[in-house]
């Protein structure tokens, strides 16, 4: 991103919602990805509020990041996003206690999110202020989007109805995919058709391994 | 609820990877390798009993009204437990390094990711329920549980990946596709334990 030149806002929020989109280009934050999709409600939720998560934190770490030392900023930045989640935990409980109870354990965890982290490290560490908020806008709507549509996938096929309308009668439904193993398929069925969009275009498959562990969130504990 | 039961419960029934989705980027992306996998299994284990022990002992004496501050401060969960759980890998990192050194050449490259893996704080955030786990033998039981199922799911995971490796696979769904058809096969098969009834 060091070599990229200058884009304006707009630019950014588009480049987080596709091109960077969090769940199918970079595949963070699979936890949340696979949980939280077994209704459309649920993905909108927990998409807002990561959403709302993320555009606070990267603002207010982009405004810190000169005052932050080296050394410290991974705590540091765990402390600003843990606040933010007790703040977004506790208007969840007071203004839509059916969502939170639904979400359940999922709300807390935003914290371990590797979407929020990453970003804090990769984007909001090394720029602006106003384009680390456009990063979170487009980043964040991007992960709402993706988890939307694994949701309903999931919603469709498994209970024949999204937001209470239904569409296919109860014998044909496929319990499958609002249990667990359909989490795994759809994710790996969306993969697999982008896969084969970006090949024909003669793109590499997504290359990312997934592995939280090779963000750069980690080169501070190995001492750099 | 006995405690063999609670064990098997959270570590086959409800397991933590393959039917609560928790530690799904460890699962995913160190289990290419059945020798990693499992160093990677063990240091979850490790990090888990230790940090449960921890944050259940906080949140009883710490947190909750009836600990020693008198004052409902359970809405600080979240920021106490994913500091603690933070600077205690660091601690165990420490610790290992300077005293059993075999340990530490065989967990320590996991260790500093273990942080971000949400089945930890989801542990410490679970077992903060009095109702259902009222004393620190349950939490401990229930922290065990869960961390062998993680051990279970990612070695079985590896398993397969080593064997699947070099098999003709559709060219769209070569790399993480393939792989998370087999974490869906391996949770249908997991779904069969609930069958088991024995609740929770």
């Amino acid at each position: 991103m060091d070599t990229e030149k200058k884009k304006s806002f707009g630019e950014i929020v588009i480049n987080g919602l596709f091109k960077e989109n969090p769940t199918f280009v970079l595949m963070l934050g699979m936890c949340p990805t696979l949980a939280v999709t077994t209704s459309l409600t649920n993905a909108i939720g927990m998409g807002l509020s990561t959403t709302f998560v993320l555009i606070l934190s990267n603002l207010i770490i982009s405004i810190l990041k000169d005052i932050i030392p080296d050394r410290v900023r991974i705590p540091s930045y765990i402390v600003i996003v843990a606040t933010l989640v007790t703040i977004v935990q506790l208007i969840m409980q007071g203004y839509f206690p059916s969502l939170y109870s639904s979400l359940g354990i999922y709300v807390p965890l935003i914290v371990v999110n590797c979407i929020i982290l990453g970003r804090a490290e990769s984007f909001a560490s090394k720029n602006t202020p106003i384009d680390s908020l456009a990063d979170g806008i487009g980043i964040g709507f991007g992960f709402t989007i993706a988890i939307s549509l694994i949701s309903i996938v999931r919603e469709l096929l498994g209970g024949g109805s999204i937001l209470n309308m239904v569409f296919i009668p109860e014998k044909y439904h496929i319990m499958l995919f609002v249990l667990a193993p359909g989490a795994f398929l759809v994710l790996s069925v969306l993969i697999a058709i982008q896969n084969s969009l970006r090949r024909k275009k003669g793109k590499e498959n997504v290359s990312c391994d997934m592995n939280c562990a090779n963000c750069n969130i980690h080169k501070f504990d190995k001492g750099e | 609820m006995n405690l063999l039961m609670l064990f098997i419960s959270s570590s086959l029934v409800s397991n933590v990877v393959l039917s609560r989705f928790l530690g799904i980027c460890p699962f995913l992306g160190v289990s290419n390798k059945v020798k990693t996998a499992s160093g990677m299994g063990i240091a979850v284990v490790f990090v888990i009993f230790i940090s449960t022990f921890v944050t259940f002992i906080i949140n009883r004496y710490l947190l909750l009204a009836t600990g020693i501050f008198n004052t409902d401060l359970t809405y600080l969960q979240t920021i106490v437990f994913i500091l603690v759980i933070a600077a205690l890998v660091q601690m165990v990192e420490m610790f290992l390094k300077k005293f059993i050194k075999p340990l530490y050449e065989a967990l320590g490259v996991y260790l500093p990711l273990i942080t971000t893996n949400c089945a930890v704080l989801g542990v410490a955030l679970t077992v903060v329920d009095i109702k259902k786990y009222p004393t620190i033998k349950e939490a401990l039981v229930y922290a065990l549980g869960t961390s062998i199922g993680f051990l279970l799911a990612i070695v079985m995971l590896a398993t397969i990946r080593e064997r699947i490796e070099n098999n003709n696979i559709p060219e769209a769904f070569k790399g993480k596709p393939i792989v998370l058809v087999t974490a869906s096969l391996m949770s249908i098969a997991f779904y069969g334990f609930s069958m088991l009834n024995i609740g929770g």
